[in-house]
């Protein structure tokens, strides 16, 4: 197995994953691409060698590289790219409604964890 | 027998297109959508029948060998699985109908072609015989629900569907890279394959790749501690949308690793597996307890019962396996019809919150069977199909022995299940009725259709307990050919 190729998906995971955890859509959409671009390399050299491009009558079968994982890779860049698109397009609904393009937190959530929210106590400020 | 099979995933894209190009035309696209859902529901009933008779039927798609093209396998297990995925979908989209007028509705103009999108990836997804083909079918299912959980694009849908989105796309790319594992490992994507080749790898090979496919399928089933996205993210969509969701995208997630799991016998990520799944019962429940709203509680279930079946599949034993298979043919209707129930409270009350309802018993006493029914259902009593399927998953755990922790987490959540159900009851069914404005409630018509709509999905759910014995047969058959590969082999391979 090609050692560089084994870097390049080493190297291209690290830096998406710590892009899409962080909290700003447009970085969450670079790092998405970055680890789309990883997952395409290792397909790739999950394939084997490299070889003549495989098309009857240009090369020796021995000779060309394995079609499978780029028919692979093929459809695995479509879906990344049209995902990318609707990332994108999320990421600029959430700057129309709220004027930037961070991951906000759940508020209802945040009401139940909050201690003098709790459904019970409610009742009892109620009943008094 | 091959027609069933393309109709099943074929259908439903066409009724895609012919509903997009009559969007201007309310009666021929709901037209168009009803006869791609039913169809597809129809060749996936009389698939049944077929397959239970004749055995396992496989199409090459395109006649390339299975090294090298996409094989569909309609085994015992796809098959019984996919009619009940299909007939939910059918009965939801007659409740959307039924919907249409209120406040609550999604825009049928989208959420009609995207459901039918949704629909041929579950079939795709259930009937595919290859891994990479599993994961285009994942995609499908999950970029139709991308849309049709923010096509309202308001704020909360926005917020939580990021959440959602980013979650899920994470867990494809891990799904992608594990392929490419997969592939370097053993040269082939092809399931009934990797049932050869995966068992003679290496033990450390073996077991990372099935711990690796364990944190993919896991995400998408949300078990713990992996399952954050789903209770933020599904509330927020509309109840319809939710209800398919809820009945059946954690199950493909579940359905995946059953298949994957059990072919290439993983058996020793069992303790493993069973540590999360009975985690995931307990911690489920737990956050089902602190909420108040209907649907809210509804979404931590979803989670609390996805240990279940994850507890099933663990024990890895014929008996395990089938429990788990019986678990899932009850908990997608009857998880889709609390939800759909949940629309019904949103129709009545205004607000699916438990504090602004109150008292839906007297007025409704139609709604209030409705919710009954399928609430004692998954807290398990008898005589209801939760009971039949729990006491399937827990004897085989006591069967199997040395498991005595997660039989008890799967008691203490049974009993937890119904406390929160009967919270439900007290808040919205029983009590004074609340004031302040309610938002008009769906057109007389309308109501009717999705009271309709909602005892079909109640009587499907007492069909299941009705018929429990039958169906606990089949999924045995179905376990047993998922234990021993060599008949799914066969059949791929002649």
């Amino acid at each position: 197995m090609n050692g560089a190729l084994l870097l390049a998906v080493g190297g291209l995971t690290a830096v998406g994953l710590y892009l899409v955890t962080g909290r700003s859509l447009s970085r969450i959409v670079l790092g998405y691409s970055l680890l789309g671009h990883a997952t395409v390399v290792a397909l790739i050299a999950a394939g084997g060698p490299a070889g003549r491009p495989p098309i009857a009558g240009q090369a020796e079968p021995e000779a060309m590289a394995n079609p499978l994982p780029q028919a692979l890779t093929l459809t695995a860049i479509v879906i990344s790219f049209g995902l990318t698109l609707f990332l994108l397009a999320l990421a600029r609904r959430q700057r129309t409604i709220t004027g930037d393009d961070l991951v906000e937190d759940d508020l209802e959530d945040r009401r139940i964890a909050a201690p003098d929210s709790l459904p019970g106590e409610q009742e009892n400020q109620a009943a008094t | 027998m091959t027609e069933l099979i393309s109709i099943a995933i074929v259908g439903p894209l066409v009724a895609a297109a012919c509903s997009l190009a009559l969007r201007s035309r309310p009666f021929l696209r709901d037209l168009a959508v009803l006869a791609g859902l039913g169809s597809a529901a129809l060749a996936s009933h009389i698939m049944l029948v077929a397959v239970a008779r004749d055995g396992t039927h496989t199409v090459a798609v395109g006649g390339w060998a299975p090294e090298l093209g996409i094989v569909l396998v309609a085994d015992l297990f796809a098959a019984l699985i996919l009619p009940v995925a299909l007939t939910i979908i059918f009965v939801v989209e007659i409740f959307a109908i039924g919907q249409r007028r209120t406040v609550w509705a999604a825009n049928p103009e989208l959420s009609g072609p995207l459901l039918c999108v949704l629909t041929a990836g579950v079939s795709l997804a259930f009937l595919t015989g290859d891994l990479f083909t599993l994961f285009v079918a994942f995609e499908l299912i999950l970029v139709s629900s991308y849309v049709l959980l923010t096509h309202q694009g308001n704020r909360d849908q926005v917020r939580s569907g990021m959440t959602y989105v980013v979650m899920n796309l994470l867990a494809s790319t891990l799904f992608l890279l594990g392929v490419a594992f997969v592939y370097s490992a053993t040269s082939t994507v092809n399931m009934a394959l990797l049932a050869e080749r995966i068992p003679q790898l290496d033990t450390g090979v073996r077991l990372g790749i099935g711990a690796w496919f364990l944190v993919v399928f896991g995400t998408k089933a949300a078990v713990f501690p992996l399952f954050s996205w789903l209770p933020d993210s599904y509330p927020t969509a509309p109840t319809t949308i939710t209800a398919v969701f809820a009945g059946l995208l954690t199950k493909v997630g579940i359905y995946s690793m059953i298949r994957f799991h059990n072919l290439t016998a993983m058996d020793d990520l069992g303790p493993l597996m069973l540590m999360v799944a009975a985690t995931t019962m307990v911690v489920g429940v737990l956050g089902a307890l602190a909420q108040s709203d209907v649907k809210r509680i509804l979404s931590f279930h979803v989670i609390s019962q996805i240990g279940y079946m994850l507890m099933g599949l663990s024990l890895f034993t014929v008996a395990g396996v089938a429990g788990s298979i019986l678990f899932l043919i009850h908990h997608m209707p009857v998880k889709a019809v609390l939800f759909l129930v949940g629309g019904l409270i949103e129709n009545h009350e205004g607000s699916s919150s438990l504090d602004r309802s109150g008292g839906l018993a007297r007025r409704q006493p139609l709604v209030a069977v409705m919710f009954a029914i399928p609430a004692l259902s998954l807290a398990g009593i008898p005589p209801f199909s939760g009971f039949v399927a729990k006491l399937a998953v827990i004897s085989a755990a006591i069967d199997r022995g040395g498991t005595v922790v997660v039989v008890v987490a799967a008691l203490v959540a049974g009993g937890l299940t119904l406390l929160s159900m009967s919270k439900i009851w007290n808040e919205v069914f029983w009590g004074r009725p609340t004031e302040g404005p309610r938002p008009s409630p769906a057109p007389t018509r309308g109501q009717r259709t999705m009271h309709t709509a909602t005892a079909i999905a109640v009587a499907g759910t007492l069909m299941v307990a009705l018929f429990a014995g039958t169906l606990l047969d089949l999924s045995t058959e179905a376990a047993e050919s998922l234990r021993n590969p060599a008949t799914y082999i066969e059949a791929v391979r002649p």
